[in-house]
């Protein structure tokens, strides 16, 4: 993403922003000055924007991670519960380990239990060349399903009275940095993340194999790499990342699972993807605003505004504007093949 | 007896904005467009049904405005997907957000705030055991027509053409975007009335969000059904009639955990296309931008 591309995109979030009030005939001013408030106002509203921001940013690394592949994962939701449906499932067993080792175990599961529910998509693409977007949204259903039955089931809590899993123990969830807001320790891991990930594909071969894929897989081919296996690995990677994230959701937040566990982080993190340039840096800043509107669109309910519906029209109108973007600046020949 | 024609009576109900939505979507994928705003064109539909039969008093004029409505909002699709050939997934999810946020916020903005909930009238229905409303109807013409318009007419195999190898489809003469826009016209009416199904034929009402994810449930129906109309519907049937079952085998409590009726339909969807072999799942073009002059 060039220096002027990012300009653009600053100013178009903020148009996208002020129109968007505009249409709702919200007033602009009293607006801004509220959401700014809410998300950036005090150290609370600081937090609260981290923390909402932490799964929008691992979910939304696992897509940069796939869709740089020329695999569009939008199975995210899906790869996030199985990863806290891993992590619960780790706690359930190991409960009784020290508190660190449980907590590091934890996230391990969640990890594999992402890659693990990325797999199928990414083995039937691999085998038997099934479309990677089809395959990754029926099995979104199956791990709602999965869920569903889960936290009724073998994850339900010992007295077996409400649908929903035992709580992680207090000493187990994550260490609050501040002890009066939600900010724990878990917000740090997408800026680790992210570093990593931009560092691993900018720098090493396995990480410019992987763009090359992406970008020109007949390119990839003539260089005689393994291209379906390539895209089968960044899929599998991918849904580690959103499993990361369901369990980080699960120890830093909610400490335990329940049917709405996952308000639609897949479809929500596609936006901050998108509108991050498909960079791991870029996502960073694309997370921040996200997760700042949902802060702070709190405030707006004092203005007779619907907040999470005005979210997620910023979110639509932002992906259309990031479409409309690539156009205009497209290079004149670009060749795409995506699954 | 009692429990079959209960579990017809659910699949039909549910069913049918299904069945009507992936009319549509079997021949749009054809075509070689993967709609993932499918869901947001239901949601739109559905809101602007309910909100038009709320004013004037006819469902039916609210079944004509959640038509138009979809109409407006595939064309906005189609003006990014086809029109700029940007990546269907991605304006698809544009789409859906837009749609989720816009009727949440004119529905909290214009009804929500009496905190009572909203009845409008419905389009007239037949009693009984298994009841059939108006809106039902349409559901097998619009199957059918589906099914011909795919195999018996010159358009239908060119739409087939530009959804297998546009460059082809172009070589012989045809426009495979333009047949794309007309599948998505196509689409657009299917998924007008499926949306306004759900908002003035089966609950006289809306909710935020009260799609609640069956346009995807249509897409995954297309992919069960191999892309072709009459199997289409047939999955969309079988979908709705799994969650008959599910209540059935709650209240006799059956050993199986109800969420297994939620995830089967899916899981056979898949195993559909595991089964189809390579190359033979789903149109060959399917989701890919196709730019003219190239």
């Amino acid at each position: 993403m060039t220096f002027r591309n990012l300009l653009i995109l600053i100013a178009g979030l903020m148009a996208i922003l002020v129109l968007t009030l505009l249409a709702f005939r919200l007033p602009v001013a009293d607006s801004l000055g509220l959401l700014a408030e809410g998300a950036f106002g005090d150290k609370f509203g600081v937090h609260r924007t981290i923390v909402k921001a932490t799964p929008l940013l691992l979910v939304a690394l696992g897509l940069i991670l796939s869709w740089r592949a020329g695999m569009f994962n939008v199975g995210g939701d899906g790869q996030l519960l199985c990863g806290a449906m891993a992590s619960a499932s780790a706690y359930a067993i190991f409960h009784d380990l020290s508190p660190p080792l449980l907590q590091a175990l934890i996230l391990v599961s969640g990890i594999l239990g992402g890659a693990a529910f990325a797999l199928i998509p990414a083995a039937l693409y691999a085998r038997r060349g099934v479309n990677v977007v089809i395959g990754t949204i029926l099995l979104n259903f199956v791990a709602i399903a999965l869920m569903r039955w889960a936290v009724r089931g073998p994850l339900q809590e010992p007295s077996g009275a409400i649908p929903q899993s035992e709580p992680l123990a207090k000493a187990v969830l994550f260490t609050r940095l501040d002890p009066q807001s939600d900010l724990h320790v878990g917000v740090i891991l997408p800026f680790l993340f992210a570093l990593a990930l931009y560092v691993w594909l900018s720098f090493t071969v396995s990480g410019f194999r992987l763009r090359l894929v992406g970008s020109n897989p007949n390119a990839a081919r003539v260089a005689r790499i393994d291209v379906s296996r390539t895209q089968a690995l960044a899929l599998v990677f991918s849904g580690a990342f959103c499993g990361l994230a369901g369990a980080v959701e699960y120890l830093g937040v909610s400490g335990y699972l329940f049917d709405g566990f996952s308000p639609n982080f897949g479809f929500l993190a596609i936006p901050v993807a998108l509108l991050g340039g498909l960079h791991p840096i870029g996502v960073l800043a694309s997370g921040v605003y996200f997760g700042a509107l949902m802060a702070g669109s709190k405030r707006l309910e004092a203005l007779g505004a619907a907040p999470s519906a005005l979210v997620f029209v910023m979110q639509g109108v932002g992906v259309l504007g990031y479409v409309a973007l690539q156009w205009v600046t497209r290079p004149r020949t670009r060749e795409a093949d995506t699954a | 007896m009692n429990e079959v024609l209960g579990i017809t009576a659910a699949a039909l109900s549910l069913g049918t904005p299904l069945v009507i939505a992936a009319a549509g979507e079997v021949v749009l994928e054809r075509s070689g467009v993967l709609n993932i705003g499918l869901e947001g064109t239901m949601l739109s539909s559905a809101f602007a049904a309910f909100y038009v039969s709320h004013v004037t008093g006819s469902p039916w004029l609210g079944v004509l405005a959640a038509i138009f409505v979809a109409l407006c909002v595939s064309g906005l699709t189609g003006l990014f997907a086809l029109g700029l050939g940007a990546d269907q997934v991605v304006v698809g999810t544009g789409m859906n957000l837009l749609c989720l946020g816009a009727t949440g916020s004119l529905f909290f903005t214009g009804f929500a705030r009496g905190g009572e909930l909203l009845s409008v009238p419905v389009v007239p229905s037949t009693a009984g055991r298994i009841p059939v409303n108006g809106l039902m109807l349409f559901a097998p013409l619009l199957v059918l027509a589906a099914w011909w318009l795919l195999w018996r007419t010159r358009w239908g195999l060119a739409v087939r053409a530009a959804g297998e190898d546009p460059v082809s489809c172009a070589a012989a003469g045809h426009f495979p975007l333009r047949l794309r826009w007309q599948a998505l016209g196509f689409a657009a009416v299917c998924a007008g009335m499926a949306g306004a199904y759900l908002s003035v034929a089966q609950t006289g009402s809306f909710a935020e969000n009260m799609t609640a994810g069956r346009g995807f449930v249509v897409i995954a129906a297309v992919t069960f059904g191999r892309w072709t109309p009459l199997g289409s519907a047939g999955a969309c049937l079988l979908i709705s009639a799994a969650y008959g079952v599910q209540y059935l085998a709650k209240a006799r409590e059956l050993p199986i955990p109800p969420q297994l009726f939620d995830a089967l339909p899916y899981m056979l969807a898949l195993a559909v296309l595991i089964g189809a072999g390579r190359g033979k799942a789903g149109p060959a073009a399917l989701a890919q931008p196709f730019e003219a002059g190239r």
